[in-house]
């Protein structure tokens, strides 16, 4: 692997950026792997190279059926937080918010973490009793929490509509100080070079169809591109979860979803921050080439469609207008949508499965960007040890049968609430 | 996207709410169940890529829950019927 330096970066500039070599090989898949690995998508990525790095098991393929980062991962609103109050899941996400702040220099590739704080805004005296106590839930178990008045809001977010005669009023807002966002596409395009140099192969444009199992074992998987054998498969293919595991005969306490995000044409730096509303149904940032970037909640109803409807684009775009009322004078650039793969308590899972060699990695609804170096580290102890780590032990797949589910939102068994 | 109400006709998306899949059903007596088939109940689901049978409620209309079979890959509705009704069309 070429490494990326300010000297490089000279040296390259002196030819004219011509001599770059490629961040990773195509390679034809070969026959046979240790380990395969479904979906080339931040999980997925990964997983592979935590494979490589603490496990050295280094033949491996991961197989994309489009592009890397096509899927959810180039989708996301990039936020990243460890906010969580249930234990499993708190633990969890600081694992990965430690791998967040080093992975820049782990990956020798620029993800542009940046940690500018989250805030949730409060709208209602509730709701203030409730964050103050979620915020010191948090700090029981570690986590920053900080809670901001109206008047520290004004100061910190001065374009925010603190009118008492807001639609929603602000009451104030609960921030996690460490949290922040990052640049999606970097993250798996950073996972696939550092992976691919420790001998990983990366295979795009080539879509699982089946998975070949014997005697209650995994033997290989069937591809567009012919027959791959491999005794252990890690699955991370987001909202087309249930698709794969419907190869294995194994039902899912997972919906797919739609999600929806959309981002504004490039402006100066107004936004230092992010800015969550969860009675409005919104969450703001600004990019770091300028587009403020909006998303607001599911549209609410099963899909497996890359595009959404207007109703809940007009929704997110007036409860952004509402919080920021400047923002009504910028133009909207883009709109997609996503797969999510909606669990049954919100949270996900990561387990072995009833077939041995078959291991799931599933149920990320909205939250599983900020997740994925936790992710792929937990997922590659869990395929190399075959058995979770200590820290994925919570996100059992019977834990739905077991009674013991992770509904960090109190919603009960229905998927679209979480 | 449009989806007709068997009683007030075409409507927006905005006018109605989700309730999920249509295909389960509750288990008569609950408690004769064991923890796997109240997990089959409770938390399994299909999840199809293609037809889907579903239960919306016209929630800002006439309030009545209805059945439709919606296309989830490209939002097509092939049929909507009262709650005894059996759909038509679509996959069969
Ligand atoms: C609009 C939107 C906003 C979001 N905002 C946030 C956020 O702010 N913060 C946050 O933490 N999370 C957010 N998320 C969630 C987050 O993006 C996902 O949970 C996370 O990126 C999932 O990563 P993944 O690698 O599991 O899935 P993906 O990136 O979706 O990768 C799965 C890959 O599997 C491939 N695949 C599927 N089937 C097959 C097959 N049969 N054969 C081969 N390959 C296959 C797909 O092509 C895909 O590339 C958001 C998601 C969306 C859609
Ligand atoms: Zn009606």
């Amino acid at each position: 692997m070429q490494n990326y330096s300010i000297f490089s970066l000279a040296r390259n500039a002196l030819s004219h950026h011509k001599n770059w070599t490629e961040a990773w090989r195509s390679p034809d898949p070969k026959p046979e792997y240790d380990v395969v690995i479904i979906g080339g998508g931040g999980h997925g990525l990964a997983t592979a190279f935590y494979l490589a790095k603490e496990h050295g098991i280094s033949n491996i393929a991961v197989i994309e059926k489009g592009w890397l980062g096509g899927g959810n991962t180039g989708r996301n609103t990039t936020i990243v937080r460890s906010n969580y109050a249930i234990e499993g899941n708190a633990f969890f996400y600081e694992k990965s918010m430690d791998l967040w702040r080093g992975m820049t220099q782990e990956l020798n590739y620029n993800v542009m973490f940046s940690p500018r704080g989250v805030i949730n805004l409060a709208h209602s005296d509730a709701q203030i009793d409730d964050f103050q106590r979620r915020g010191n839930a948090l700090r029981l178990n570690g986590i920053d929490a900080q809670w901001l008045s109206r008047d520290d809001l004004k100061k910190r977010v001065p374009l925010l509509n603190m009118s008492p005669d807001a639609r929603f009023p602000i009451t104030g807002g609960l921030e996690q100080p460490r949290a922040g966002t990052a640049r999606h596409d970097a993250v798996a395009w950073g996972y696939a070079r550092a992976a691919d140099a420790r001998g990983v192969d990366i295979i795009q444009q080539c879509e699982v169809t089946g998975l070949k199992i014997e005697g209650g074992r995994m033997t290989g998987v069937e591809t567009s591109r012919g027959f791959i054998a491999a005794k252990k498969v890690g699955v991370a293919v987001a909202g087309h979860s249930t698709q794969i595991f419907d190869m294995a005969g194994i039902r899912l306490p997972i919906e797919s979803h739609l999600l929806q995000a959309m981002v504004s044409e490039p402006v100066k730096p107004s936004l230092d921050t992010v800015i969550t509303s969860g009675a409005s149904h919104v969450y703001i940032s600004q990019s770091d080439k300028g587009e403020m970037v909006f998303g607001g909640d599911l549209d609410f109803y099963n899909s497996f469609a890359q595009r959404g409807n207007y109703p809940t684009i007009e929704h997110v775009v007036a409860a952004c207008c509402e919080l920021f009322p400047t923002y009504s004078r910028l133009r909207l650039m883009r709109t997609w949508g996503g797969i999510m793969d909606m669990s049954m308590d919100g949270s996900p899972i990561i387990d072995k499965t009833t077939i041995e060699g078959l291991y799931i990695n599933a149920g990320w609804c909205y939250g599983g960007f900020k997740a994925t170096p936790g992710s792929g580290w937990v997922f590659a102890h869990t395929i190399a040890q075959d058995r979770p780590h200590a820290l994925n032990e919570c996100f059992s797949l019977d834990r739905f049968q077991t009674g013991h589910v992770l509904d960090e939102r109190g919603a009960g068994p229905v998927a679209k609430l979480h | 996207m449009l989806i007709k109400c068997p009683w007030c006709g075409d409507r927006s998306l905005a006018e109605f709410s989700y309730q999920g899949d249509a295909t389960i059903i509750r288990p008569s007596d609950p408690l004769s169940l064991s923890d796997n088939q109240w997990n089959e109940y409770l938390n399994l689901r299909n999840n199809p890529k293609g037809w889907h049978d579903e239960i919306w409620q016209h929630l800002n209309g006439c309030r009545k829950h209805f059945k439709a079979r919606r296309n989830v890959v490209t939002h097509e509705i092939a049929d909507t019927k009262p709650m005894d009704g059996s759909l038509q069309g679509g996959r069969s």
